[in-house]
């Protein structure tokens, strides 16, 4: 509705010299460091400094090859029932236990890790995309396209999230276009979809709050006065200077996708748990059990709590590496 | 002051306005009011197709809008088409337990929030700044939907049978205990804690971060210099300068926060069958009750749209320099 209320996730913290970048160039200028000194060598250096963000980031990639790598590290399918005794524990022959009908965890939670991470990284993709491309428009020619997309996004912002996608996930049921947009429902296509309509406002804002002071920076001006065309401003002058703050927030909304497909899921208005598992459609499913056999609940949580975690700790880093002069959630 | 407070006050109309188109039409694409009846091998064709006109369904979308819209302002919002009974009771008393468990958790959230922000920014990267950091991000990392879920095993099962006891240690479920009778303030509590907690963990993240951010800046701007350099007592500095500027953002954070309770406990108020407007809204989608889902959704986008109002309002009230504008 209006914006001068401040962000208090975006605002600047003084009083911290980038410490980092200084002790760089002192190493540089007393011969410690032979390389020459990069915009990215700088960044990769204050990536490695982010401790928690190092390890994250080698966490995600196990993380990430063991979903990759499925079906090598279990000899069932994670739709499989009868692989062993019903709603038994953790067990040599099942290493998370089985579920109500003798599927087994490990393999759930492998393969649904396929997927959780599959819509995390896609929605955060082609929405951080479509985003910047609509914010770097409405930053860039204002007036009323600007005022147009804002407005568009508050009232969006004004229902909330989980709500609009119970809504939503009904649609491709009733609606013919929905169908041929999403998919059936209950596909990964369809929630990949309509998270994607919706995370990319967020974006959207951000990018368009950088290109309205990008574009009073003088090079903008030298740009304009040696006749570049509108698009090449946007596409090689202030897109490219927002880079920074894009991949962060790109890392940032995986963890989000993640969470809001799993919380989707969990409602039972994600991915459907009998031909596809998640992370967070397992947690559906284990709720029923959770007094009996906690660990359906468990191991897919603890999956969960995990990638989130260290994807925030990695997005943090980033922002240290790439954006120093913003204060992340480790100030 | 008082132009700005009329301008921001109008301006909520047609925002509201156009949101309702928006529910309407989403509600209308997405919810078929007469799934239900026409499922049923018993309904014949004339009693579908009155049952249609019934409701307004053969008039044009604008037409149907229009209706609706005339007759939800007038607080005439119908039944129920599953239960047949008026919804506004039911709305009016969900939203009463929605709003009992989202102030009781804001209040502790928000409390404990801007107590760890506060030390957090006055003993910047002391082992307690440090362990308030990574605890945020872990916090950050705990949906009630898992955190919830925890919750509900540790105190529903796994002390019941470490502790040898024969009932949960605390209320996993519902809003006070079954078969008792009359209004008990202690059990509404003990059954308010463990949602509470789930809602929180990640609430307290947040609160602890941006108040730790806000505290800094105004530690490190030049008005705090000048109140030091008066010789006013490190004490009087920090109350009363530093402190009520950082409180600033804080509170329309917390405004706009509020707003959101009225539709944002979905997940929690169903792991722990709280009968409030999330499960509401839940069983109604569920059963396709068109007549509930749509004055449901007009409550919860008035109140986030009422509550930004209240913290644009809130902050050119606290901080004069946004007034100018």
């Amino acid at each position: 509705m209006t914006d001068v209320r401040p962000k208090p996730a975006e605002t600047e913290m003084p009083g911290l010299p980038e410490m980092g970048s200084g002790i760089a160039t002192l190493d540089a200028a007393v011969g410690l460091s032979s390389k020459p000194l990069t915009p990215t060598l700088l960044a990769w250096r204050r990536f490695k400094r982010h401790k928690f963000a190092f390890v994250s980031a080698l966490i995600l990639l196990v993380i990430v090859l063991l979903a990759v790598f499925a079906p090598l590290l279990t000899k069932y399918q994670p739709t499989q029932s009868g692989t062993g005794v019903p709603l038994k524990g953790p067990s040599r022959a099942h290493l998370m236990g089985t579920d109500q009908i003798g599927r087994d965890v490990w393999t759930q939670v492998l393969y649904g890790g396929r997927v959780s991470l599959l819509v995390g990284v896609a929605v955060a993709i082609i929405s951080t995309a479509f985003g910047a491309v609509v914010g770097a428009i409405a930053g860039y020619y204002g007036r009323w396209i600007d005022n147009v997309v804002m407005r568009i996004t508050d009232l969006f912002l004004a229902i909330p999230l989980i709500v609009i996608l119970i809504i939503g996930s009904k649609l491709p049921e009733r609606q013919h276009w929905a169908l041929s947009i999403m998919g059936p429902g209950k596909s990964i296509r369809a929630v990949v979809t309509i998270l994607t309509l919706f995370f990319w406002m967020p974006v959207a804002r951000i990018v368009r709050g950088l290109v309205l002071s990008l574009k009073e920076k003088e090079f903008i001006e030298a740009a304009r006065a040696s006749g570049a065309s509108d698009f090449r401003i946007m596409a090689l002058h202030l897109v490219p200077n927002c880079t920074g703050q894009i991949v962060v927030n790109t890392t940032l909304s995986v963890a989000a996708a993640i969470l809001t497909e799993s919380a989707l899921s969990f409602l039972g208005f994600g991915v459907d748990p009998v031909v596809t598992p998640t992370w967070g459609n397992l947690l559906n499913t284990g709720n029923d059990f959770q007094a009996i056999a906690p660990w359906m609940i468990w191991f897919p949580g603890l999956a969960i709590i995990l990638t989130v975690l260290c994807v925030n700790f990695l997005g943090d880093g980033l922002r240290d590496a790439l954006d120093p002069k913003q204060a992340g959630l480790s100030g | 002051m008082l132009r700005f407070v009329v301008r921001r006050a109008l301006w909520a109309i047609p925002v509201m306005l156009v949101a309702s188109i928006i529910v309407f039409a989403a509600v209308r694409s997405a919810v078929d009011p007469v799934a239900a009846a026409a499922r049923n091998p018993h309904t014949t064709p004339q009693a579908l197709a009155k049952f249609k006109h019934d409701l307004g369904l053969d008039k044009s979308s604008l037409e149907q809008y229009w209706l609706w819209l005339k007759s939800f302002a007038s607080g005439n919002w119908g039944r129920s088409q599953h239960s047949d009974a008026p919804v506004f009771p039911e709305i009016r008393s969900a939203l009463a337990n929605t709003l009992v468990l989202g102030l009781f958790a804001s209040a502790i959230t928000i409390v404990v929030g801007i107590g760890i922000g506060i030390v957090s920014a006055l003993k910047q990267y002391s082992w307690f700044d440090n362990l308030s950091t990574g605890g945020a991000f872990l916090g950050l990392s705990l949906p009630p939907f898992v955190f919830g879920l925890i919750l509900q095993i540790i105190f529903g099962t796994f002390l019941v049978t470490r502790l040898h006891r024969s009932s949960p240690v605390l209320p996993i479920a519902g809003m006070f205990s079954p078969g008792s009778s009359g209004f008990s303030l202690m059990d509404r509590v003990r059954h308010l804690i463990l949602p509470g907690l789930t809602l929180g963990v990640q609430e307290i993240a947040v609160y602890s971060r941006y108040m730790r951010t806000s505290m800094l800046e105004t530690l490190n701007s030049d008005y705090l210099r000048t109140a030091r350099a008066k010789g006013l007592s490190e004490r009087r500095v920090i109350v009363r300068h530093a402190f009520r500027n950082a409180l600033i953002p804080i509170a329309t954070f917390a405004a706009i926060d509020i707003g959101a309770i009225a539709g944002g406990l979905i997940i929690t108020e169903q792991i722990f069958q709280y009968p409030g407007m999330g499960v509401y809204f839940i069983n109604a989608f569920g059963n396709g009750d068109y007549s509930a889902i749509l004055p449901w959704l007009m409550i919860v986008v008035a109140f986030v749209i009422a509550f930004n109002l209240l913290a644009d309002l809130s902050y050119a009230w606290l901080d004069p320099r946004i007034r100018l504008d």
